[in-house]
């Protein structure tokens, strides 16, 4: 599903952040990936998602080398295949929660049929004509979720999803998550510092300087 | 830390980051306070010096007797003269004489000529003393001799010693030049005659102008002025200094005060700018604010922060307008004139004067429109509570309360109700005030305005069908219309006092092309320069015209000044042949008239002009007296006409009636219709072979019409020109606003690019954001405009100029406005939404980068 080929990127001649990395994640796969602050875990999810080229390598979904995609291409491979929830959740607060959440299938030109039962599956049901405003953070990381699955992704990238919750929302909300992945049938990376959070993926790896490895089994960052 | 050094701190910080915004609206502060206080250094400039000039002519008296007609029967003089009050009497003739070979046809042909006795003048204006050659004194009493004033010798072309050639009426009249009047006024055009020689070589023996009076000591003025008017009667005015100020300030109060008004458009949409902005950042530091009080910042040390913020930029604004107001009125002045090219202030030079006090006050107006651009959105932040304020996502919230319809509710009533309401001194005070709640209360429905009409047009159509970019558009601008309506206030005021200037502006253009077809109906005008109150042309010059072949009809013209009111200018008396069976036929009538053959036979009637009925209370039907002929005389009021060539009202009599009563045969000018076929250059090739033919003005009536739109034009250039300024500072407006909005829309992009957004789709999205934003504001800004114009065509302009007309839209102009406005918006949008597809957006949305 996922291929990372030597990828280097840096930020200044003296500053590279990630080295020579590699990895392939296979379909349905969901891996948490830890690592300390500025070692490079959104470098390497933007990277993953084609906002970012890496300053060598290749990445490849589904044989597909989105790291030397052009703009567009790379924006409709992510518009199609990917699904994005951020730690600040970034639902747009002009817009209704169906509204929201049928922003993917929109840009896809898929009919917005799905939205309410979507709605009903993280449990917002009957709230899609609210605004994010009337929302809780747990519920607009709900709202999030939906967006980033409604579209049925092959991927789901999720930055720090509970960065921003209580604990007993953040177990919620990663329970969620991985249901709706596993649900979907999609392959899914959640970025996080959180070992509670990383406990919810099927494989937990660590980012370090010399690379992506598992995580040994009682490992503390 | 202490609380000055916090303030500092963030307003530095928060401009610096924002250096585009603040800019702008410094700009627009400056040029809205540069606009306003160029225009009353000019008119303040051009008034007093026009006012001066005439009270030098003046000299020293401490009364002035003037007759209600423009001149008074010398007669009078050795009576005063002898009067045991009186220590001096100073008789004065006034002519303004045309100088053959300048432009014809408007006011600036026409050098003053003052008539005097040395020997008195010398006692009461000595500045009026010519300077003949060393030992050619008596040349100040020769009957051949003029004193030119410095501007008079530049403007004519002569010297001590020249010949001057003038025109009297029919006759060519020539003068030399014996000296100069060294203490005339820079720029002051006239020239200084023996009073005797005047009378006798301009034909006008007997008359005066005014007698100027020095009282003799202890007389108390003001009881002397009142027991002279008794004793006088009614045929003569009595004035003092202050009542020849009054009237010369009426003159052009009107012109003045809608000029000052228009100008302070440009400061009015400068308001709405700086409201703009700080309600933008505002918004944009709604957590900062709130991560400010729960650290312990005041609610009263915030709203301190952002009006001291707004202080700042007013007073920098402010000082920067002032320089540049200065420098604009200087360069006007020299370049226009004093009266901007309207000839409002004819035969004076001004030149600016800076008065501190005036700077002063149109500093404190920039300051306090600054700083009440800033106590919206000021009270917005201290009323947010920190918790909710902390958290993203409702922005729009903040500027709610900005869009109770209650305030627009009350502002749009008392607009109405002030319609209604009478000027005061004259004034369309109410008028001007109506026009601001209008707008005020106009745009501040435009939030609900907008969020009604795009939430419609979203629900109208299917998001399937209009794509993702354009449900974003329409979602953003249906569910978060108080930013979007903010962007758009500057331009709102702006478009809409454009479009209302265009509608006022045409409808006059068009009600004056009508009216001058009814005005000039003849193929040519023919015209003797006039002098005093003498008709050119005497009853055999009349005869050899019509003698001459070539003509359906010839109709002739006496005009003359009257004075009706002492505080006012003259009103101009016309008469001329009426069609007595449907005066229709002759005047441009209103509907205010005494239907044609109910005109009782035993009365003389009179129509006046609009200005009449406003300024003196005449009515339709009404009986009134007039100081026409030997004795006052009564005349019947039979209708009202409209009359655009004079604001200080201006009455139309039958030329039989005149020249009974008067027993004066001489007209001023002649209308000829030409017979079919008749070719306009051989008439005008007969006038000319006349024994007086080289003394003629011939105007053909399309000349006359091309020349009236000339001086319209040019009267109207300032006001297209102030009304650009508002627009640019409107877009202006809209540039800073968008820029400031992408900025703080910055994770919203990122997200978009994400989830698969692309970057045009991001461009069109806020291309389409602008475009119907302005698009709405456009329709929004016309239906205000057309209210304003409304206001203007309606009240405004028949209270200050005293003259109604119809209303007509230039669709075309209108249309053309519109769209440059919608292509500036959205070209505005697409530049600044450059930003909205950077990099940076993409990492917006990370929270531990």
């Amino acid at each position: 599903m996922l291929e990372l080929r030597n990828i280097t990127k840096g930020y200044a001649e003296n500053r590279k952040v990630l080295i020579n990395l590699s990895y392939t994640l296979n379909a349905g796969e969901y891996v948490a990936i830890m690592g300390e602050s500025g070692v490079g875990k959104s470098t390497l999810l933007n990277l993953i998602a084609g906002l970012d080229s890496p300053d060598s390598g290749e990445i490849r979904i589904n044989g597909a080398a989105i790291s030397s995609m052009q703009d567009d291409a790379a924006t409709q491979l992510r518009r199609e295949q990917f699904g994005f929830i951020f730690q600040a959740f970034h639902v747009l607060p002009h817009l209704t929660l169906a509204q929201n959440i049928a922003l993917p299938l929109l840009l896809n030109g898929i009919a917005t049929d799905c939205v309410n039962q979507m709605l009903e599956q993280v449990g917002l049901h009957g709230r899609g004509h609210h605004f994010p405003r009337q929302l809780s953070g747990g519920e607009l990381q709900r709202v999030a979720i939906a967006r980033a699955l409604i579209h049925r992704p092959r991927l789901v990238l999720a930055d720090e999803p509970t960065g921003n919750l209580d604990p007993d929302t953040a177990h919620e909300i990663l329970q969620l998550i991985r249901r709706e992945i596993k649900a979907n049938g999609a392959t899914g990376i959640i970025v996080t510092h959180s070992h509670m959070a990383a406990a919810t993926a099927d494989r937990v790896l660590h980012l370090t300087k010399n690379g992506l490895h598992p995580a040994q089994p009682g490992h503390n960052l | 830390m202490k609380p000055p050094s916090i303030f500092r701190w963030m307003m530095i910080s928060e401009w610096r980051a924002h250096i585009m915004q603040i800019a702008v609206a410094l700009i627009a502060i400056a040029i809205g306070v540069a606009m306003a206080f160029s225009i009353h250094l000019i008119n303040s400039a051009a008034f007093n010096e026009f006012s001066a000039a005439s009270k030098s002519l003046s000299g020293q008296s401490d009364l002035q007797v003037r007759g209600r007609k423009a001149f008074l029967d010398e007669a009078l003089y050795p009576l005063l003269a002898k009067h045991s009050s009186i220590a001096l009497a100073n008789p004065v003739l006034e002519l303004d004489v045309a100088v053959p070979g300048k432009q014809q046809g408007r006011n600036d042909h026409k050098l003053k000529i003052i008539g005097i006795d040395p020997f008195r003048a010398a006692q009461i204006s000595p500045d009026l003393l010519g300077v003949p050659e060393e030992g050619e004194t008596l040349d100040r009493i020769a009957s051949d001799t003029i004193f030119l004033s410095p501007a008079a010798m530049e403007w004519l072309q002569v010297e001590q010693g020249d010949a001057l050639q003038l025109q009297a009426g029919l006759q060519a009249i020539t003068l030399r030049v014996a000296g100069g009047l060294v203490r005339a006024r820079a720029g002051q055009r006239i020239a200084v005659m023996d009073i005797g020689a005047v009378q006798w070589r301009f034909g006008q023996i007997g008359q005066l102008s005014r007698i100027e009076l020095k009282l003799k000591d202890g007389i108390n003025h003001a009881a002397f002025k009142t027991r002279l008017a008794k004793e006088l009667g009614e045929s003569y005015w009595v004035m003092e200094a202050a009542d020849q100020e009054a009237r010369i300030a009426n003159m052009s109060r009107a012109y003045r005060i809608n000029l000052n008004m228009l100008a302070l458009v440009a400061l009015f949409t400068g308001t709405f700018l700086v409201f703009s902005t700080q309600a933008l950042s505002v918004i944009r530091r709604r957590q900062q604010f709130a991560l400010l009080r729960v650290l312990g910042f005041t609610r009263q040390q915030l709203l301190r922060q952002i009006i001291a913020e707004g202080g700042f930029l007013g007073i920098m604004g402010s000082v920067l307008g002032l320089g540049l107001g200065y420098a604009v009125a200087a360069v006007a002045i020299r370049f226009l004139g004093g009266d901007l090219g309207t000839n409002f202030f004819p035969g004076v030079k001004p030149g600016i004067f800076f008065d501190p006090w005036d700077a002063v006050i149109f500093f404190a107006i920039g300051l306090s429109v600054t700083l009440l651009g800033s106590i919206a959105p000021a009270l917005e932040a201290v009323r947010a509570r920190p918790a909710l304020a902390l958290r993203s996502g409702a922005e729009d919230a903040v500027m709610a309360k900005l869009s109770s319809p209650w305030f627009a509710v009350i502002c749009l009533s008392l607009a109405l109700l002030f319609t209604q309401l009478p000027p005061i001194f004259e004034l369309p005070v109410f008028g001007y005030l109506a026009i601001a709640l209008l707008l005020i209360g106009g745009i501040t429905l435009m939030p609900r305005f907008a969020a009604w009409t795009f939430a419609s047009l979203l629900n109208r159509l299917h998001h399937e069908r209009i794509g993702a970019v354009f449900t974003l558009a329409l979602a953003r601008l249906a569910n978060a219309p108080n930013q979007a309506a903010i962007a758009l206030g500057g331009i709102l005021a702006s478009f809409s006092l454009m479009v209302a200037m265009a509608i006022m502006v045409t409808s006059f253009r068009v009600s004056i092309d009508a009216w001058l077809g009814q005005v000039l109906p003849a193929d040519l005008y023919v015209r003797a320069a006039a002098i005093g109150d003498q008709g050119g042309f005497q009853s055999d010059a009349q005869n050899a015209i019509i003698a001459l072949p070539g003509f359906d009809r010839v109709d002739f013209f006496r005009t003359q000044q009257l004075t009706l009111d002492i505080n006012r200018p003259d009103v101009t008396l016309f008469a001329r042949p009426v069609d007595k069976e449907d005066p229709r036929n002759t005047l441009p009538l209103t509907d205010d008239v005494i239907a044609p053959g109910s005109l009782p036979e035993e009365v003389m009637p009179v129509w006046v002009s609009e200005a009449m009925v406003d300024l003196y209370g005449y009515r339709v039907g009404e009986k009134v007296v007039l100081p026409i002929g030997a004795v006052p005389s009564e005349f019947l009021v039979a209708g009202v006409w409209r009359d655009y060539g004079r604001q200080f009202g201006a009455i139309q009599m039958q030329l039989t009636d005149y020249q009974r009563l008067t027993g004066d045969l001489s007209v001023n000018n002649v209308a000829l219709w030409l017979q079919a076929g008749t070719s306009s250059d051989t008439v005008v090739a007969s006038l000319r072979q006349l024994p007086f033919g080289a003394a003629l003005e011939i105007s053909r009536s399309s000349d006359m019409r091309a020349l009236s739109f000339e001086i319209f034009d040019r009267s109207f250039a300032v006001t297209y020109l102030l009304e650009i300024v508002a627009v640019v500072i409107g877009l202006l407006g809209v540039a800073a606003s968008f820029s400031a909005q992408i900025l703080a829309r910055a994770k919203e992009f990122g997200m978009l690019r994400h989830i698969g957004v692309m970057r045009r789709q991001i461009l069109v999205m806020l291309t389409a954001e602008g475009g119907l934003l302005t698009a709405l504001g456009v329709v929004l800004g016309f239906v205000l405009g057309w209210g304003i114009s409304l206001i203007l065509v309606f009240i405004v302009n028949p209270q200050s100029f005293h003259w109604t007309m119809q209303l007509h839209l230039p669709w075309g102009w209108l249309l053309a406005i519109a769209v440059i406005m919608l292509i500036s918006a959205a070209l505005t949008a697409l530049f600044f939404g450059r930003k909205a597809v950077s990099v940076q957006v993409i990492r917006a949305v990370r929270e531990d980068w």
